[in-house]
């Protein structure tokens, strides 16, 4: 049905998108993890409240999180440029993919870490834990299995937004479909690459949800 | 005896959005070594708000704290951490770490003050020994009971060497059995280590059980200290009442209007036979609504509430007889409604 070289393109996409994803999530987790730490500790009633920065923070996360990817996409172009030398590429959709989900990782570790129940956290007080104790080996210990969970979903959003960088030359599956599918009007590559996506997103899901289950020792049994 | 923990003038105001709530209003309080403290009120009373102020989880509005003859407020951070590593806490909730293993939660506070992680296993092992969980190491808090869980929170509180044990309603989530259980435990740890102990409890029983001395806190004021034996037989306050009559109330509505009296009667009241003789001698019955023996600090000490015969004569003739035998005798009338 299709030359090798079509084949060659859609497992490179597939790998391109990959890396895009897994890249773009390590870094989001680099910059909203220590985000969504510290709006918790500085949030009103936090361990170490602090108004200020919990505001500045707290409208930054919902600003940029209401920004659409798209328009982020292209609204960031300058520094896109300025950090990979190149606006469009699998590395230059890197650094709005980051940007974009950094806040909504923040968001994620910030609910993930109020889950911890309050009393754990006064419990290791009492003991006289200090902060980074209690941040370390409460807070992010005692929620690692909805931190996973928050990490699977993150994986999966980002997975499509990935895609979405294709409407400006991204690179991976979502640059295939546009290119191909959309432009060129070739079906059965728009199918085949819908497909790879969404295999890829069950893959992410079922390991990442295997691994909370695994991980998470509140169950009896 | 040494003071382990004064409390002076202590002030809590929780100041809200459009109100302020005060849920200390000046408490004094004296706690020696050795000593099994129980601060008892009612839900609501200030008295959770009151032992977090002892160890600074929360801080005072206004006033003093001394532990070990320090003041907690001029601490500087480290040194109020270093100082919490000497007032072990326990909860109503156990307040465990679910994703660790029993031998791991126990060995939480060693890590914080950094022991050798050698030294902590072996530490947390004999901990377990204490508390008679040797063969539950490895597993998870969501796989024990209450009881073994609260068991778990000891063996960790006591993992620093503390010399005081505060403990926040530690038995309130147990069933009776379990709570005589832990309670004998926290006696035993009090015996054996000469570990100060502060308890607070809503219920009467707790205190009688194990406490030396109580202090009955009510919307925020000491109503009433002393040693327990004292506060049990002559409850002074209205909240000191209505704790030691605790569980006994629905009684009294029942004989609206009629006179009732509680008698107590210490070990050595206990020989002659006082309510059939009161009985033959005033010719007529009285209906005991209550009677129990409590041991409180080894002494026994034994309770009866009656109902008296509606003759007003006979009934006083009745005080008379029981006051004559050096009884104590009180009227609950006031009590009722």
């Amino acid at each position: 049905m299709w030359d090798n070289q079509t084949i060659m393109m859609i497992v490179e996409g597939t790998g391109v998108t990959l890396y895009m994803t897994l890249f773009s999530t390590l870094i989001a987790y680099a910059l909203g993890l220590p985000m969504g730490i510290t709006l918790v500790v500085t949030a009103p009633g936090g361990l170490k409240p602090n108004r200020v920065i919990y505001k500045i923070l707290d409208v930054v996360v919902n600003i940029v999180r209401s920004i659409p990817f798209l328009i982020l996409l292209m609204l960031i172009i300058p520094f896109t440029r300025f950090i990979v030398g190149k606006s469009y590429g699998a590395a230059a959709t890197v650094v709005p993919l980051s940007i974009a989900a950094a806040p909504f990782v923040a968001r994620l570790v910030e609910s993930s870490l109020l889950e911890v129940d309050h009393g754990v956290v006064e419990a290791a007080q009492s003991m006289g834990a200090g902060l980074w104790t209690i941040i370390w080996k409460v807070l992010l210990a005692e929620a690692r299995t909805s931190l996973i969970v928050g990490a699977t979903i993150s994986l999966g959003t980002i997975l499509g937004y990935s895609a979405m960088a294709g409407v400006v030359g991204g690179g991976g599956l979502g640059d295939i479909a546009i290119r191909y599918g959309y432009y060129r009007y070739q079906a059965d590559i728009m199918i085949i690459t819908v497909v790879l996506l969404v295999l890829l997103v069950q893959v992410l899901q079922m390991i990442g949800t295997r691994l909370s289950k695994k991980l998470d020792k509140r169950i009896t049994g | 005896m040494e003071t382990m923990i004064q409390i002076k003038d202590v002030t809590k105001t929780f100041v809200g959005k459009d109100n302020a709530v005060e849920a200390l209003k000046g408490i004094n309080l004296e706690i020696h070594r050795g000593e099994i403290y129980g601060i008892i009120g009612m839900s609501g009373a200030g008295k959770s708000t009151l032992v977090r102020c002892l160890n600074f989880l929360e801080r005072p509005s206004s006033g003093t704290v001394l532990v070990e003859g320090k003041d907690l407020s001029t601490l500087r951070d480290s040194e109020l951490r270093k100082m919490r590593t000497r007032i072990a806490m326990i909860f109503q909730h156990f307040n465990l770490l679910m994703q660790r293993t029993v031998i791991d939660n126990v060995c939480f506070p060693m890590e914080i003050i950094k022991m050798p992680k050698k030294d902590a296993l072996e530490r947390a092992r004999e901990l377990l020994d204490i508390v008679g969980l040797s063969e539950k190491e490895k597993a998870y808090p969501a796989q024990l009971s209450g009881g073994q869980k609260q068991r778990v929170a000891i063996a960790r509180a006591l993992a620093t060497n503390p010399q005081i044990l505060l403990c926040d309603e530690a038995t309130s989530a147990l069933d009776p059995t379990t709570t005589k259980a832990i309670l004998a435990l926290l006696k035993e740890i009090n015996e054996k280590y000469g570990i100060t102990i502060v308890i607070i409890t809503h219920e009467m029983t707790v205190v009688q059980e194990i406490c030396t001395h109580v202090a009955i806190i009510d919307e925020g004021n000491l109503a009433e200290t002393g040693t327990v034996g004292e506060v049990f037989q002559r409850p002074r306050s209205r909240a000191a009442k209505k704790l030691v009559f605790q569980g006994e109330r629905e009684q009294y509505e029942e004989m609206k209007g009629k006179r009732c009296i509680r008698i107590v009667f210490t070990s050595n009241s206990s020989f002659e036979p006082v309510i059939a003789n009161m009985v033959l001698t005033c010719k007529a019955p009285v209906n005991i609504l209550l009677a129990d023996t409590r041991d409180i600090g080894g002494v026994a000490h034994g309770q009866m509430i009656l109902q008296l015969p509606e003759d007003n004569v006979a009934a006083e003739k009745m005080i008379q007889y029981l006051r004559d035998r050096k009884l104590e005798v009180e009227e609950l009338n006031n009590y009722v409604g």
